[in-house]
């Protein structure tokens, strides 16, 4: 392992990369998004509207146009993503209790982008109404919502992603660079030697399988100490129970690696099948878009990745702080998953060394 | 060590579907014998060490290996014999030291009887220069080396080589040969699978295959005798001549 400079790399330079990457790139919280201004009210009143919506941290307010022909170059060209428009006639209707409009366009060329500023325009018009009307009738609002978001106050993409990563490298780690390694062996025959040798077959598999549980603890730990260190992720629930909650995926993940060794005629095509395994549990399993977003047939796919329930668990431990009682329908699922999965591959890896 | 012989078959059959690799074969092998087996690609030399080996279970019939059966009693077999294919199995990101040590451990050795027992070893087999090389940067000839001496690590009673020297120069072939030799002197049943009939004659007693079946068994001159051949490499083209024939023979009639 020592020589073998790419498995070497793949396995401690991986967890990083991918950390920082998915960490960073993938912020799904929109904010500070460039908005210009078309302001034809020019009063006190459109000025607190616009004071208002900047504030929402939604819009950062980069400029005014003069036009609404400007304002369409402004989002042409890219400068600006979104722009207030304050007709002339807003003050007047304002005063005299007529609704006042302005709109709010939006470049919607990146759905999840321009979702968040609709919504945020939307709010924040909202309270600035409920706002204006106490101010004139001079009462407490009769309802007020409060929305506390838990668990992620901030909301920040990042704390829901780092617990994905985890849950992501291992599954690399332990169906990727456990099949190719696996395959490798059989391709330059010394999986052969070994057969021949008076070691069973199972303290065999045991030894080629075990280094991966230990590599996937360490890749877990050095996500989960950068994630803590970088992206400030907290730790709610019990680091042991994470640790021990690791095995049956780990253990289901191995299963799948060992699969596919026993499919695969060369390690490229070990690799692809992995990728090919890799594929749907990124985009499916919760890790980066919600699964309830999903139409069925997605979510039932879903449901037959180990690593759905791992993410429930981990993310539950984390952010959390959920004890065993709270996760055991995902945990036992997860198990169930592992043995079946381990016990199909350990049969087929043993007919392959007969 | 039992007085049994060194391997021992009785209708040794192999199937693969519909196609039979080894058919009904009965072969003995005495204790330190240096033993060839031969016959064309595809005649079932590999699929019978394979066997006897215990890297692949047996369709039908019987064999024992140094005194142990092959089925029910595989452990015992593996930990008495070497084997050396094709492919060498060697771990080229390991230096040579460390391929012998691994192999070593795997057979049960530990400690200082592991570093002695290397230590001689590597000097007769001639390792002890390249000890701290890497096995990937060894040129074929010292790979073949390399993957005798940890064949062969823990003495092993009986030495499976499976077309041991393919593929490397006259001079290495000749040194494997020595070391075979040296090996065999210490009473190690060798069985060896050849394509080159200069190594056939080197052994002591000849079996050849053709089409799953053995043929022809005994010295090189029993075998030349029983085939009315001058030499072994004019049999081996006789029954290659066969099997093509006996092949076009089944094409023919199955056209017709």
């Amino acid at each position: 392992m020592r020589r073998d400079r790419l498995t070497l790399i793949m396995m401690t330079g991986l967890p990083a990369v991918q950390l920082v990457l998915f960490g960073y790139a993938i912020q799904t919280d929109v904010r500070h998004l460039p908005t210009v201004v078309l302001d034809e009210s020019r009063t006190s009143d459109s000025r607190r509207l616009i004071a208002t919506i900047g504030n929402t941290g939604n819009f950062r307010i980069v400029g005014d146009v003069a036009d609404r022909h400007a304002l369409r170059n402004e989002i042409l060209a890219a400068r600006a993503a979104a722009g207030l428009v304050i007709p002339a006639d807003y003050a007047r209707d304002l005063r005299a209790g007529r609704t006042a409009t302005a709109q709010m366009i939006v470049d919607a060329a990146d759905p999840q982008a321009s979702g968040a500023a609709m919504s945020g325009a939307q709010l924040a018009a909202a309270a600035l109404s409920t706002q204006i009307m106490t101010e004139q009738a001079g009462a407490a609002p009769p309802i007020e919502m409060r929305v506390r978001p838990w668990f992620n106050p901030a909301q920040r993409s990042a704390i829901f992603i780092v617990p994905g990563v985890i849950g992501v490298l291992l599954t690399i780690t332990l169906t990727l660079i456990t099949s190719t390694a696996i395959v490798r062996e059989r391709e330059r025959g010394t999986l052969e030697q070994l057969v021949v040798t008076p070691i069973g077959k199972t303290s065999l598999m045991l030894g080629k399988l075990i280094p991966f549980v230990l590599v996937g603890y360490v890749q877990m730990s050095v996500v989960l100490g950068l994630g803590v260190l970088i992206f400030k992720v907290p730790i709610v629930g019990s680091l042991p129970m994470l640790y021990a909650m690791a095995i049956p995926f780990m253990v289901a993940s191995l299963g799948v690696g060992l699969l596919i060794s026993t499919v695969a005629k060369s390690q490229a095509q070990a690799m692809q099948l992995s990728f090919f395994f890799m594929l749907p549990n990124i985009l499916l399993s919760g890790y980066i878009f919600p699964r309830v977003a999903m139409p069925d047939p997605a979510q039932w796919i879903g449901l037959a990745l180990p690593l759905t329930y791992f993410l429930k668990v981990l993310r539950g431990i984390l952010l959390k702080g959920v004890s065993l009682a709270d996760v055991w329908e995902p945990t036992v699922t997860l198990v169930g998953i592992a043995m079946l999965l381990i016990a199909i591959s350990v049969r087929r890896f043993r007919k392959t060394i007969e | 060590m039992s007085t049994a012989a060194a391997v021992e078959t009785r209708a040794l059959e192999k199937e693969f579907g519909p196609r039979v690799a080894v058919h009904s074969l009965d072969l003995t092998i005495n204790r330190g014998e240096v033993f060839g087996l031969l016959g064309p690609n595809g005649s079932g030399k590999t699929t019978t060490i394979r066997m006897l080996c215990g890297l692949m279970a047996p369709t039908g019939g019987s064999a024992s290996v140094v005194g142990y059966d092959v089925a029910s009693q595989s452990e015992r077999v593996r930990e008495r014999i070497g084997y050396m294919s094709q492919r060498y199995g060697l771990y080229d990101d390991l230096t040579v030291a460390e391929n012998l040590r691994f192999y070593a451990t795997v057979y049960g050795l530990h400690g200082r009887a592991r570093t002695e027992r290397l230590a001689e070893h590597a000097s007769q087999l001639g390792l002890t220069e390249r000890w701290n090389q890497l096995a990937g940067t060894l040129s074929g000839g010292w790979k073949q080396r390399l993957a005798l001496a940890c064949a062969t690590a823990h003495t092993p009673e009986m030495l499976f080589l499976d077309e041991p020297t393919a593929g490397v120069d006259p001079a290495a072939r000749r040194e494997f040969w020595r070391s075979i030799y040296v090996l065999a002197g210490r009473g190690t049943t060798i069985l060896v699978t050849t394509h080159y009939m200069d190594e056939a004659e080197r052994c002591q007693r000849l079996a050849f295959l053709s089409r799953g079946k053995l043929i022809g068994i005994g010295t090189t001159a029993e075998i030349t005798a029983q085939f009315g051949q001058p030499t072994i490499e004019d049999v081996f083209i006789e029954l290659q001549r066969r099997d093509e024939g006996a092949i076009a023979g089944t094409i023919a009639g199955a056209a017709t």
